[in-house]
């Protein structure tokens, strides 16, 4: 059956330099000296550490567990010590450092006890926080908690589950070495994804130029017996693996930016991720290895089935790294981020190790003006105008960059990658949103300060009323005292100072006074029932005796309610 | 660092604009063909011209010269002036509207890409404003011989009203409105009739209807080359033909043909290679029709109702005086926001 498909705008075609990768089938790799494994592996919060150095671990052991609303488990990924647990360098091109568990296997590679989860009787939200625990992130790139997504939209149910297997990177293998071998499994994850969403039918995009992957899925799908689920060729073309992209294509839906796409009846997900869902409710194992291409300027390009933690140079030297080898970027030649090293560990979000050299990825030509030819926008899959964008943003016009739809950009690099005149246009555009987040900060934090300072000033009034308030009380109350008590002896009593104040104090004044006074009777009363409610009955007669000897005494003050803390 | 991506096409504004210098050869062909090799030598003129004045003004500048210097820019402005102007006006009147053109038009405005006008119209706005009547002479094809054309350029030859007429469209101009003047030698002359005169070929004038086709050649390889889009030329000349058949369907003998309009003068090579000016014209799609639909009607109404030969060059400029509210009025919507 031919599928109807829909274009998306723009878009380019980079050589794909895939096949080199595709010829052997997905390595394993011997356990590295230590696994260095990042806490803070997905979008949301950072896990809190659950170990401690010196602690055993065993495989699959959660190390880092979820905290806040967004957040998603971390796991040893093999057996050993911890020999710490400490900030270490990111696979970022920043050159920051992240609180890292630090592993060192005890070579055995034994799995801990094991829970598994039945995902057809198990309440959706159990098997949910089950994912979460399981460490389970898109494993596209974007590295989104999978859990997260895994809820209907408003309807309970859902139109289209699309599965991205379209993999538009070029060099990227890792999705279609895994369809090719995996695809049976990769299936059985989807089809809990899709239970999971009540999805009326699945999608399964596959660029054309993997014919193989095409191929195996569609067997798998035959194989299962499942109905509504179809493996889709898509036309290749970079980026047809975005998901909105991917949407589009095959659902002819887009979703616009800062819209979810449930909202829209469409949830997609990566094919590895969907087999890392299969591991996870099938044998219990979280999310502690991913299928890692090697490419690029080396002998022997490859995938491999890499722990989480492991160095990259401790992979790229399986394949064969060639000498004139000066970088590693992470992820393909037009998304990818160049690393700050080589020991660096594999995270979730490592689906290439591109290994570069000045050869392979020159260094662009100098940078000419704009001359507004227009390629930019021909090639902007987001419909933008590019060459506005970076006029506003070169001038540091954010709020007119913003209106040109700034924040529709997916920094896909087509613009930079058609510019004639070489210019870096995403670059231009990862600053102006960053200038943009800086000054909305700081423009979060001024309100704060300003929101702190008008309480306190507030708060120092209050304050300086209610002590205002207190005070009138307490000498209202005295003087009543004085006055019921020197009722009788009234003619001892000088007369002056029970008289005189009496008129120079305003109505108002005596008004609040009696409020604070009724107020503090009201208190006495509530307090004290409360009070003696909690109390045991042995000071509960203390405290009788107490307020007999105070009665006695006659030093009853109506403001000093009894102290709150009580029993 | 550099970031992504970290590969690119091999894509230059030297590669944009060599491929607009070739698409000219076909149009330069025909011209040497009917009307000689003078234009050759204007061709020589203003290129080298254009390359002292862009240098001069980039070292002023201090912008980098080798860079600048062969991206080519400069050469199209120079072609493009020496295709408009006559070929026969003196080597100075080159100089000078090439001269302006790269230094006040492009440099003065910031260089390549900043301009807000089109500098080889500037330059023929400027020119025809100063010098009328050297920038209204044009040989009839076959008229000069190269060694005539030789003595006209460089100033051996004075007196040009003797040897040269009026542009065909000019003419045609003239004529029309003599037809209704009892006292005009072309009195009660019709358009159609008119056109039957030495000057006139199929279309527009002789020889220049070829040249006019040669451009439109070019342009369509610029079109399949993607270095221009469909929308400028297809406006330009859908619009022009609508306006001038609207007129000639009701006045026929006061007005010429659509067809004599998109075959004459400045038509073709405006269409494709002036009003696609990316730094000058209007960059949306809708922009690029509205802009060229724009220009078109303005063309037709300085052709039809104004005093000078031609209307793309003072069209253009009109026009991209409008480029930032068109742009800034016709952005499409983006990804997620689109009507269906």
């Amino acid at each position: 059956m031919l599928r109807k498909l829909f274009k998306f705008h723009g878009g380019v075609k980079p050589q794909t330099n895939k096949t080199e990768s595709t010829t052997a089938p997905i390595g394993q790799v011997p356990l590295p000296d230590r696994l260095v494994i990042p806490l803070h592996q997905a979008v949301g919060g950072h896990p809190r550490p659950l170990v401690a150095p010196g602690d055993k671990v065993f495989k699959g052991q959660r190390i880092g567990g979820a905290d806040g609303n967004l957040s998603s488990a971390v796991h040893a990924s093999t057996s050993g010590i911890v020999r710490d647990v400490a900030p270490a360098l990111m696979p970022h091109t920043s050159g920051l450092e992240a609180l890292s568990v630090i592993i060192e296997p005890d070579g055995d590679d034994a799995w801990g006890q094991l829970d598994t989860i039945n995902f057809r009787s198990a309440p959706p939200d159990e098997v949910r926080d089950y994912l979460r625990d399981a460490g389970v992130v898109g494993l596209g790139g974007a590295v989104f908690p999978s859990y997260a997504k895994l809820k209907p939209g408003k309807e309970g149910r859902l139109k289209t589950l699309v599965i991205n297997g379209a993999e538009c990177e070029p060099f990227i293998t890792c999705d279609d070495l895994l369809m090719r071998e995996r695809a049976p499994e990769m299936l059985k994850g989807i089809i809990a994804m899709r239970h999971m969403l009540q999805a009326e039918e699945v999608l399964i995009g596959i660029e054309d130029n993997k014919p193989e992957a095409v191929a195996a899925v569609q067997a798998a799908i035959a194989a299962s017996g499942e109905t509504g689920i179809e493996a889709v060729a898509i036309p290749t073309r970079y980026p047809a693996g975005g998901a909105k992209q991917l949407i589009r294509v095959l659902t002819g839906i887009e979703v616009p930016h800062g819209r979810r796409s449930t909202d829209f009846g469409v949830q997609c997900f990566n094919v590895g991720t969907a087999f890392s869902i299969y591991e996870a409710l099938e044998f219990g194992r979280p999310l502690i290895s991913r299928v890692v291409t090697v490419a690029g300027n080396v002998n022997a390009p490859r995938n491999y089935d890499v722990l989480i933690g492991t160095p990259m140079d401790h992979l790229v030297r399986l394949a064969g790294p060639r000498a004139d080898t000066d970088r590693y970027i992470m992820g393909g030649p037009m998304m990818g981020v160049r690393l700050p090293r080589f020991d660096v560990p594999v995270v979730k979000a490592t689906n290439c190790i591109l290994v570069g050299s000045a050869a392979l990825f020159p260094a662009p030509a100098p940078e000419m003006p704009c001359i507004r030819c227009g390629e930019c926008a021909k090639a902007c899959p987001a419909d933008l105008a590019p060459f506005e964008m970076y006029w506003f943003s070169r001038a540091k016009n954010f709020g007119k960059a913003q209106e040109y739809h700034l924040f529709d950009c997916i920094e896909c690099g087509c613009c930079s990658f058609v510019c004639p005149s070489h210019i870096p246009l995403v670059d231009y555009f990862r600053f102006s949103k960053s200038e943009i987040w800086a000054r909305e900060r700081e423009k979060e934090a001024a309100d704060a300060a300003r929101d702190r300072f008008e309480f306190k000033n507030y708060r120092q009034e209050r304050e300086k009323q209610e002590k205002a308030e207190k005070l009138a009380a307490k000498a209202a109350a005295t003087r009543e005292k004085v006055a019921a008590e020197g009722a009788a002896p009234a003619a001892d009593a000088p007369s002056a100072p029970a008289a005189k104040p009496k008129p120079s104090v305003d109505p108002a004044k005596l008004a609040l006074i009696e409020a604070a006074m009724e107020k503090a009777r009201q208190q006495k009363a509530q307090a004290a029932p409360k009070n003696t409610e909690v109390a045991a009955p042995e000071i509960k007669a203390e405290m009788a005796a107490i307020d007999a000897r105070r009665e006695a005494a006659g030093a009853d003050k109506p403001a000093d309610a009894p102290p709150a803390s009580g029993a | 660092m550099i970031n992504s991506p970290f590969v690119r096409k091999s894509a230059s504004v030297q590669q944009v604009m060599l491929k607009v210098l070739l698409a000219l050869v076909p149009g330069i062909a025909a011209y040497v063909w009917f009307f000689g090799a003078g234009i050759l030598v204007q061709l020589a003129i203003a290129s080298a011209a254009a390359l002292a004045g862009e240098a001069a003004m980039l070292a002023i500048r201090g912008k980098p010269k080798a860079i600048f210097l062969t991206d080519l820019s400069a050469i199209v402005t120079a072609w493009l002036i020496a295709l408009t102007f006559p070929p026969i006006v003196p080597w100075w009147l080159t100089v000078t509207g090439t001269l302006l053109a790269v230094v006040v038009v492009k440099q003065l405005y910031g260089g390549l890409g900043q301009n807000p006008f089109n500098p080889a119209m500037a330059a023929f706005c400027l020119m025809i404003v100063a010098y009328p009547a050297l920038m209204s002479q044009w040989p009839a094809a076959g008229q000069l011989d190269f060694g005539t054309q030789l003595k006209l350029i460089f100033g051996g030859l004075r007196d040009v009203d003797a040897i040269t007429g009026a542009t065909p469209l000019d003419a045609l101009r003239t004529a029309l409105r003599g037809a209704t003047n009892p006292d005009s030698p072309f009195h009660g002359l019709r358009a159609s009739q008119l056109q039957d005169g030495p000057a006139f070929g199929m279309m527009g004038g002789k020889g220049g209807e070829w040249v006019a086709l040669g451009y439109l050649v070019g342009g369509l390889w610029l079109i399949q080359q993607r270095i221009i889009t469909w929308h400028i030329p297809a406006a330009f000349c859908g619009a022009l033909f609508v306006v001038a058949g609207l007129m000639w369907g009701l006045h026929p003998d006061g007005f010429a043909s659509p067809l004599f309009h998109l075959a004459s003068g400045g038509a073709m090579i405006g269409a494709f290679f002036i009003l696609t000016d990316p730094v000058s014209g209007a960059t949306t799609a809708r922009g690029k029709l509205l802009f060229a639909a724009g220009a078109a009607v303005l063309t037709f109404v300085i052709r039809a109702f104004g005093a000078y030969p031609d209307g793309v060059a003072f069209a253009t400029l009109l026009m991209n005086i409008l480029v930032p509210i068109i742009d800034m009025k016709t952005q499409a919507p983006v990804f997620g926001h689109k009507k269906d």
